[in-house]
């Protein structure tokens, strides 16, 4: 793998990382973190639609009229949600059922319009697949942490495992409303923390 | 449910963005001033009404009769593209005094999650057009009221000195999540 390649691999990880450093996609990052396997769960749907979009994107980039480019993304990528919506909705009911509305969301992800706009109408389709795994990646990681975070300050779990004797009391803030924006603060400052240091 | 019901679920106990998480994006980008935080509140509501009425037609004349309600994530966004493009030509054509206040947010509006939401919802809770479009209005007034409460508190927010790590989105998050613990106040209410 050449120096480029690398490079769009890796720089959604960590460098530009669209929770932490760039700050796309945060009603999916907010809404469906109670826990960590919801996290994870709605990381990879979107990886998966990011994935496929990015690279039809990129591979249709010639055909695709400038002025009309918009809907033609979002088109592309409300086929791929409807695809990966179908897909839960049989294999994975449960998850399905928690994370709701956000999967049909996952077409308003600003991350997939963003990198569809920014990446895959300029670059070649293994491009645009090694920059959707990064992306993705780096999304998918960010929401579980977030997800990890509060399930262990709200539930006293690790992925559904409990740590604290039944009926101990835990920082149930965290799992509600408030404690998404306010671990999601945390974490950022934390982050922040970290790359001034690094500087 | 009462249309009463519904404006007070919608806007206190249910709020879409600080409890229902959506429309983050314009919440956080939108606000730093009070003015402009209320255009863009204006300019949810308009589009989400007319994109509920809309939807709300499309799903009911033509994708349940015909059996396609799984090509409903597909047509919604579709309208609703064309719709805001449509509302910001016909709206610099007939009231350009209207354009100047909503312009620069109507196509900020497409890729806003409230208004597929709310229209996804509608089908969902499988409301007739009345509470529908009720619904909207409800679900707008809730996205302004947060955001314009929001601005308020970022305006005086900036005349704050704040560690280097907090400054930008930690603080907003962090001013995002005591209004969103404010407004769990009103849990509670509608389960009587």
């Amino acid at each position: 793998m050449n120096k480029t390649s690398y490079d769009n691999f890796t720089r959604g990880i960590i460098r530009e990382n669209p929770i932490f450093v760039m700050m796309l996609g945060m009603c999916p990052t907010l809404g469906v973190t109670s826990t960590a396997l919801n996290g994870l769960g709605m990381g990879i749907a979107t990886l998966f639609v990011l994935l496929l979009s990015n690279s039809i994107i990129s591979f249709l980039k010639n055909l695709i009229p400038y002025k009309v480019r918009i809907p033609c993304y979002i088109v592309i990528t409300a086929t791929f949600v409807t695809v990966v919506d179908l897909l839960m909705a049989a294999y994975f009911p449960n998850l399905h059922a928690t994370l709701g509305i956000f999967i049909p969301l996952i077409v308003v992800n600003c991350l997939i319009l963003g990198r569809a706009e920014a990446f895959a109408s300029k670059n070649t389709v293994f491009q645009s697949v090694l920059d959707a795994l990064g992306m993705g990646i780096g999304f998918t990681l960010a929401l579980t942490l977030l997800g990890l975070v509060r399930e262990v300050l709200g539930t006293g779990s690790i992925f559904g495992w409990s740590f604290v004797e039944e009926g101990a009391e835990t920082m149930l803030l965290f799992i509600m409303p408030p404690g998404a924006f306010l671990a999601l603060a945390g974490l950022i400052v934390l982050v922040n923390q970290l790359r001034g240091a690094h500087k | 449910m009462s249309y009463l019901m519904i404006f007070i679920t919608a806007i206190f106990v249910n709020n879409i963005v600080l409890s229902q998480f959506l429309g983050i994006c314009p919440f956080l980008g939108v606000s730093k001033k009070i003015s402009t935080a209320l255009g863009m509140g204006m300019a949810v509501m308009f589009v989400m009404v007319l994109s509920t009425i809309v939807t709300y037609i499309i799903y009911h004349g033509i994708l349940l009769p015909y059996n396609l309600t799984f090509m409903n994530t597909v047509a919604f966004i579709l309208v609703i593209a064309s719709l805001v493009q449509m509302v910001e030509i016909v709206l610099k054509k007939t009231s350009p005094t209207m354009y100047q206040a909503l312009g620069i947010f109507l196509p900020l509006i497409t890729t806003n999650c409230t208004v597929l939401g709310v229209s996804l919802l509608v089908m969902q809770k499988d409301y007739d057009l009345a509470h529908g479009v009720c619904f909207a209005v409800a679900n707008a007034l809730g996205f302004t009221l947060a955001i314009v409460l929001f601005a308020g508190i970022r305006e005086r927010l900036s005349f704050v000195v704040l560690p280097k790590a907090l400054q930008g989105a930690p603080i907003a998050l962090i001013t995002a999540g005591l209004l969103s613990m404010a407004f769990m106040g009103f849990s509670g209410i509608g389960n009587w």
